[in-house]
């Protein structure tokens, strides 16, 4: 059976040009960066190279780059990092319910330890109001965190008009930017952030790598200590086979990403417009325009999304879902919930994200699949009474 | 999750795609219905008795594979008990009959269970007014 994998916010294939890139760098030029003879110096321009087109790909100096074990890594460096450089200028941070669990707990952990965190709500459509923003900031505000593209809707945030907001009020701005960057134009100076989270695993790269860009005069802390790696800002032996699959996996997204995403965008729309066609009482969750060009999630009334998942696996599809059922914590998905849905239509959430292998007939054969498992599914569901 | 679904055994997923005794029962002697959308399993479980005998039960069940799996099978277990063998049947039989359940899926042998003795009062309360 043909396997269609639709879920690429989860992870994606390593790009083969990846895996060559990096397979000198294990047994071949497979120095320690911080030695001083050829071999460690080979490995050492070979990490600054992809520090550079890393640099490059979001508009920032290479010297801003600091690269970490990929986007929960950069994401808590970031918080806790300027939480506790900055515990002077006062102990409030701001973010949203729709955050990515790395903020979110880390949040939750530096609201256990004295700081105080507002969780800004969303709009139906999972946006947040920057003039939320604006009134939640207070005298004792030291960041802001909003991530850029919401990795389960697929909703882009006004990024750039929260950061404005927050250099007028001298705050500090992070954006988890895992789900956008390779996929669709991310520039650092246009987003006015001051930290900005990466991670390659997500745009064809290898797991176990990504970064955090920190812009130039900002204060945070390091969560390693040991030698002297990144600056002083990461203690430990870079990665370097995984940077060097970073650096490449950044230069075919900077080659290929514009062209990729019109392309995907239509495939999205496709299946869209499919799902409202042969389902009905289905409901697109996230937002209409403002969306990653690979998102697709729906929920589909009367049925839970874990048997749909299952269906769809036994016909060789990929996808995921928002449902308790599928998740070890037994608790629908936090950001469906933010964005006002009924824990029924959470648990009958299904996400597809599309990647560079998807054509057309993956669209098709979802289309022709699904509908058919919703209606079996529905036929038993009691949510859906058929006699009166 | 493929990590839950590897756990599913053969027979979990045997029920979970041909599931026995779906859909709602014309005149049920009792019914069962547990469960709530916030846990995201509910479970409607009909039965008829005749002469003190299940003689029919069915289902419906909007949950995960596990629920569906587990609805099937307490369906299959009951027809033909008496109401005395029906309420013996424990969560843990019904998971054991399906070569068992992941743990985190437990549960919902629970309200399987749980759906089984709500149909069961179900029936014994209409029987007493009857009376």
């Amino acid at each position: 059976m043909r396997r269609i994998y639709l879920d690429h916010a989860a992870t994606t294939p390593t790009h083969p040009e990846v895996v060559k890139a990096m397979l000198p760098y294990f047994a071949d030029a497979f120095g320690n960066p911080s030695s001083i003879y050829s071999y460690g110096q080979e490995a050492k321009g070979a990490v600054e190279e992809a520090r550079t087109k890393a640099a490059e790909l979001i508009g920032a100096r290479s010297e801003e780059i600091i690269f970490t074990s990929g986007g929960t890594e950069a994401d808590n460096f970031a918080l806790k990092g300027v939480a506790y450089a900055n515990e002077h200028k006062g102990n409030h941070i701001i973010t949203t319910a729709i955050e990515h669990h790395a903020v979110l707990e880390a949040c939750k952990f530096l609201g256990r330890r004295g700081f105080k965190i507002t969780y800004l709500p969303v709009d139906e459509y999972g946006l947040v109001d920057p003039d939320d923003v604006k009134k939640a900031i207070t005298d004792k505000t030291l960041l802001i965190s909003v991530i850029h593209a919401n990795n389960e809707v697929g909703t882009i945030e006004p990024v750039t008009a929260i950061g404005e907001i927050a250099r007028e009020a001298g705050v500090y701005f992070h954006s988890d930017a895992v789900q956008t960057v390779g996929h669709i134009p991310v520039n650092v100076a246009e987003l006015k952030v001051d930290l900005l989270s990466i991670s390659a695993h997500k745009f064809y790269g290898p797991k176990g790598i990504g970064a955090l860009y920190v812009r130039k005069g900002t204060r945070l802390v390091s969560l390693m200590h040991g030698g002297e790696q990144e600056k002083r800002h990461r203690a430990g032996t870079e990665n370097v086979p995984a940077i060097v699959g970073l650096g490449k996996a950044v230069q075919l997204a900077g080659r290929e990403m514009g062209k990729e995403a019109e392309r995907l965008a239509c495939l999205r729309d496709k299946l869209i417009k499919g799902l409202g066609e042969k389902i009905d009482h289905i409901r697109l969750n996230g937002h209409p325009t403002r969306r990653l060009p690979n998102n697709v999630n729906v929920s589909v009334d009367f049925v839970e999304g874990e048997s749909m998942l299952l269906n769809l696996d036994l016909e060789g599809i990929c996808a995921s879902t928002g449902s308790a059922c599928s998740s070890a914590s037994l608790e629908p998905s936090h950001v469906l919930l933010a964005l006002g849905l009924p824990p029924e239509q959470a648990h009958g959430s299904l996400r597809f994200t599309l990647g560079r292998e998807n054509t057309e007939a993956d669209i098709e054969r979802v289309l022709e699949v699904l509908p058919g498992i919703v209606a079996r599914l529905r036929a038993m569901s009691p949510l859906l009474k058929t006699k009166k | 999750m493929s990590d839950v679904w590897s756990q599913y055994s053969e027979k979990v997923m045997e029920h979970f795609r041909n599931p026995r005794n779906v859909g709602e029962m014309e005149n049920p002697d009792g019914v069962g219905h547990v469960g709530n959308p916030v846990c995201g399993d509910i479970m409607e479980l009909y039965i008829k008795v005749k002469d003190g005998i299940i003689v029919d039960a069915k289902f419906k069940t909007f949950g995960c594979g596990a629920a569906i799996a587990t609805s099937s099978m307490v369906t299959e277990m009951v027809k033909g008990k008496s109401i005395e063998e029906a309420l013996k049947i424990s969560n843990e039989a019904v998971a054991e009959a399906l070569d068992g359940l992941p743990a985190i899926k437990m549960h919902c042998s629970v309200l399987a269970e749980e759906a089984l003795k709500s149909a069961i009062e179900d029936y014994l309360g209409r029987q007493k007014l009857k009376k």
